[in-house]
């Protein structure tokens, strides 16, 4: 027992005090500036593993990037990847940076079903499914609920059954193999119910998106509420995107 | 060893053309696969087949301990001819998987196989009228008997596999697990994505927890295919990624099980510890994970003497609080009693099943990529294997504490005796081509196990074929065989303490 107390105390107090202003160092790789500097546009396109790079206008598309880094390796005179994690969103456009802007990322207020600020802000119930992911964005969801992170304070939690459960997290690029699943799991959910995207794979497929083996026709019939990019997102991201997305900014 | 002479024998890591490997017919192939499987020293790292323009050409590649490499020899089965061939199964069972694959690719019919069904439901299956609904799932008929059908969707935030369990009363007759549910077809994606780039991106998102393990496989193959020679210090940082993920991950393996054995002062501190090592896996390379870390022919993010304070600082921090957690943990007489004699897996039954890693080791099965065929960093700084005997579920629990500490002492070592300086690394090479008409091996010591990859080009350096074998492929029998006679409640410590993969199996 004393032991026990001992490690209690050595431990203290281990939780982050305000997930909405912790500071993230290099070389983590948030939201990308692109500045108005002349390279070889092109040679950015073709660079790009993911195809997140498009010209004319120049951008980076969140939803497809897999934050490797390659492009601002390559011409750092053009990208910069700054610490910003707060990059979810519920409209999918918005994870699109274009060149010489540098606010950050947020919510169409305009967009959220007032249903979810009423009824979700003070306790979200989710079920997450993975349906095709490489266990990373899982690895990170879990990572949410942990010691350090505690999303749980904010009444946000992952639970067993789809019955109980206020919304779906999916993960992964949507397998053929799983797309029944998903669809029976997402039906078992009761309404008001919200769908968030987390991971590049779940978002747009990331380097799956041309695999015969996927079928993300699931996708064609629901409203998605946040989009949640990265491979895989920090768990700073998941969670201050989920709290924009119940509470607004300020919550 | 009797074998004959004649045979390829190839080191971890090299390549060599593919004229080179042995054609024998299917009598010599299976006399000689059966021979070399009998010693305790060999096993199967691969066995696979791919479509070539006159029929089917079939490898199996066998490690073998004791002279430190790996046997090479080929099949073929031409078009037109009958795709059915006796099943080398009931002579060693470890081949039992490899073969169920050939069938559900390509409908070649082992007969004798006595469990010839699907492995995962892949894209480009030869039986695409088979869903994965499908799936012949083994049934007793009793009115004793019940059966508990879980998954794909499981109870929590883990990936998807379905489990069906007959029982009798509380106790498990027969488990049989289903996989499939995660498949991507990431093989056929490693032929269609022609930039060395995007097949770097994809090895990382072969399985997310194993990201160095299969990215530094997959590296390693790429540079001898297009015989790229990478500096000592790439070589060691690959090494110290590595083992910094088994330290990571067997960190939060042993909280998971906390968490089933209802200690939570054990599963918070261990999943505080795991945090402190993922985090410094970041301030390397800006992923928590490791992607972006290991690049072919190079890397971006060098290690340097910075970061070597950096995370001596991490470890230290680590180290201490480790050892008090786990005295207190590893003696706590429910945890004892709650994993103790559970799950067990005997060394004959290990030897039999195939089993690799981790699930090897723990019933006193050597099976350790670093030492058998090492790397350069694992030749330089050698490192020691850590058995348990028992093979139940504390031994697998106990192993990972034993695997921590020595990783963590060879990362001391390697800190202490190596300059890191950044002069010494290289960037990432993309362009150069692969040599044509070869074949080359690769194989890792991941947190689970080996990793194989093997790939072959064709007359032209395009990548013909590429085979990823992840060490779940071979572990999942032995969870299977760990709950027979096991109360169906105590599969969820039986499944964490393996902790196999889903997407690394399905691919």
């Amino acid at each position: 027992m004393f032991k026990e107390t001992k490690i209690l105390y050595q431990n203290g107090k281990q939780y982050i005090p305000d997930l909405r202003r912790v500071v993230l160092k290099p070389p983590y790789r948030g939201r990308p500036e692109i500045s108005s500097a002349q390279v070889d546009e092109h040679a950015l396109e073709e660079l790009c593993p993911l195809g997140a790079i498009s010209r004319k206008p120049f951008c980076i598309d969140l939803g497809k990037c897999a934050f490797c880094g390659e492009c601002a390796y390559a011409f750092p005179e053009k990208i910069k990847f700054t610490t910003d994690y707060k990059i979810a969103s519920n409209k999918r456009d918005h994870l699109k940076i274009y060149e010489g802007i540098s606010t950050g990322i947020v919510i169409d207020e305009h967009s959220i079903n007032p249903v979810i600020r009423k009824v979700f802000s003070k306790s979200l119930k989710l079920r997450q499914v993975s349906a095709g992911g490489d266990n990373s964005c899982e690895w990170e969801l879990n990572a949410c609920g942990n010691a350090n992170f505690d999303m749980g304070r904010f009444g946000i939690e992952f639970l067993a059954s789809p019955r109980h459960a206020d919304g779906i997290v999916v993960t992964g690029p949507i397998s053929e193999n799983m797309a029944e699943a998903l669809k029976i799991t997402y039906d078992a959910i009761p309404d008001p119910k919200i769908v968030i995207l987390c991971g590049v794979d779940a978002i747009s497929g990331g380097i799956f998106s041309d695999s015969k083996a996927i079928n993300r026709s699931f996708l064609n019939d629901v409203h998605i509420d946040l989009f949640i990019p990265g491979n895989p997102p920090h768990p700073l991201t998941i969670i201050n995107g989920i709290l924009d997305l119940t509470r607004g900014k300020k919550g | 060893m009797t074998a004959p002479s004649l045979l390829l024998r190839i080191k971890n890591g090299q390549s060599v053309d593919l004229k080179a490997i042995p054609v024998l017919n299917y009598d010599e192939f299976s006399d000689l696969a059966v021979l070399l499987l009998k010693e305790e020293t060999c096993h199967c790292v691969s066995y696979y087949a791919f479509k070539q323009e006159n029929g089917l050409k079939f490898i199996m590649a066998i490690a073998d301990d004791s002279q430190h490499d790996v046997i090479i020899f080929s099949h073929h089965l031409l078009n037109g001819s009958q795709f059915e061939l006796p099943s080398l199964t009931p002579h060693i069972f470890a081949l039992h998987i490899f073969e169920r694959e050939i069938h559900e690719n390509f409908g070649v019919k082992f007969t004798n196989h006595p469990w010839l069904k699907p492995v995962r439901f892949s894209q480009n299956r030869f039986n695409n009228d088979l869903k994965i609904n499908d799936y012949p799932f083994y049934s007793i008929k009793s009115d004793e008997l019940h059966e508990v059908g879980v998954g794909p969707v499981h109870a929590g935030i883990i990936e998807p596999g379905h489990f069906r369990f007959i029982c009798n009363g509380e106790n498990v007759l027969h488990l049989e697990i289903q996989l499939g549910w995660q498949h991507r077809g990431i093989e056929q994606l490693f032929l269609d994505k022609k930039k060395m780039l995007q097949r770097n991106i994809l090895a990382e998102n072969i399985a997310g927890d194993t990201v160095i393990g299969h990215t530094s496989t997959f590296a390693q193959l790429m540079e001898s295919l297009s015989d790229i020679e990478i500096t000592e210090q790439i070589q060691i940082e690959r090494a110290l990624a590595l083992e910094l993920e088994r330290i990571a991950i067997h960190t939060g393996d042993t909280a998971a099980l906390c968490v089933d054995a209802a200690y939570y002062l054990g599963a918070n501190v261990f999943g505080i510890l795991r945090t402190g090592i993922i985090n410094f896996t970041q301030s390397w390379c800006g992923n928590r994970l490791g992607k972006s870390l290991i690049r072919v022919g190079g890397t971006h993010s060098s290690f340097t003497e910075d970061l070597k304070q950096t995370l001596l600082n991490v470890l230290a921090a680590y180290e201490k609080m480790y050892i008090e957690m786990s005295h207190l943990t590893y003696r706590l007489p429910s945890v004892q009693n709650r994993f103790d004699n559970v799950g067990n897996i005997s060394k004959n039954q290990a030897h039999l099943l195939g089993t690799v890693g981790l699930s090897a080791r723990m019933s006193n099965v050597m099976r350790d990529i670093r030492i058998s065929h090492p790397t350069w960093a694992y030749s330089s700084f050698p490192i020691e294997t850590i058995m348990t005997l028992k093979g139940d579920v504390f031994a697998r629990f106990l192993l990972k504490r034993k695997e921590i500490k020595r990783s963590v002492l060879w990362i001391h070592n390697l800190l202490d005796n190596y300059n890191f300086d950044s002069s010494k690394t290289k960037k990432p090479i993309y362009s150069k081509p692969l040599k044509p008409d070869s074949f080359a091996i690769s194989l890792t010591e991941g947190w689970r196990g080996e990793i194989c990859h093997c790939a072959v080009t064709d007359d032209k350096g395009e990548l013909l074929h590429y085979k990823v074998k992840d060490p779940s492929m071979h572990n999942w029998k032995a969870l299977e065989i760990s709950l027979r006679d096991v109360e169906i409640s105590d599969f969820p410590i039986n499944n964490k303490s393996y902790n196999l993969s889903y997407c690394g199996h399905d691919l």
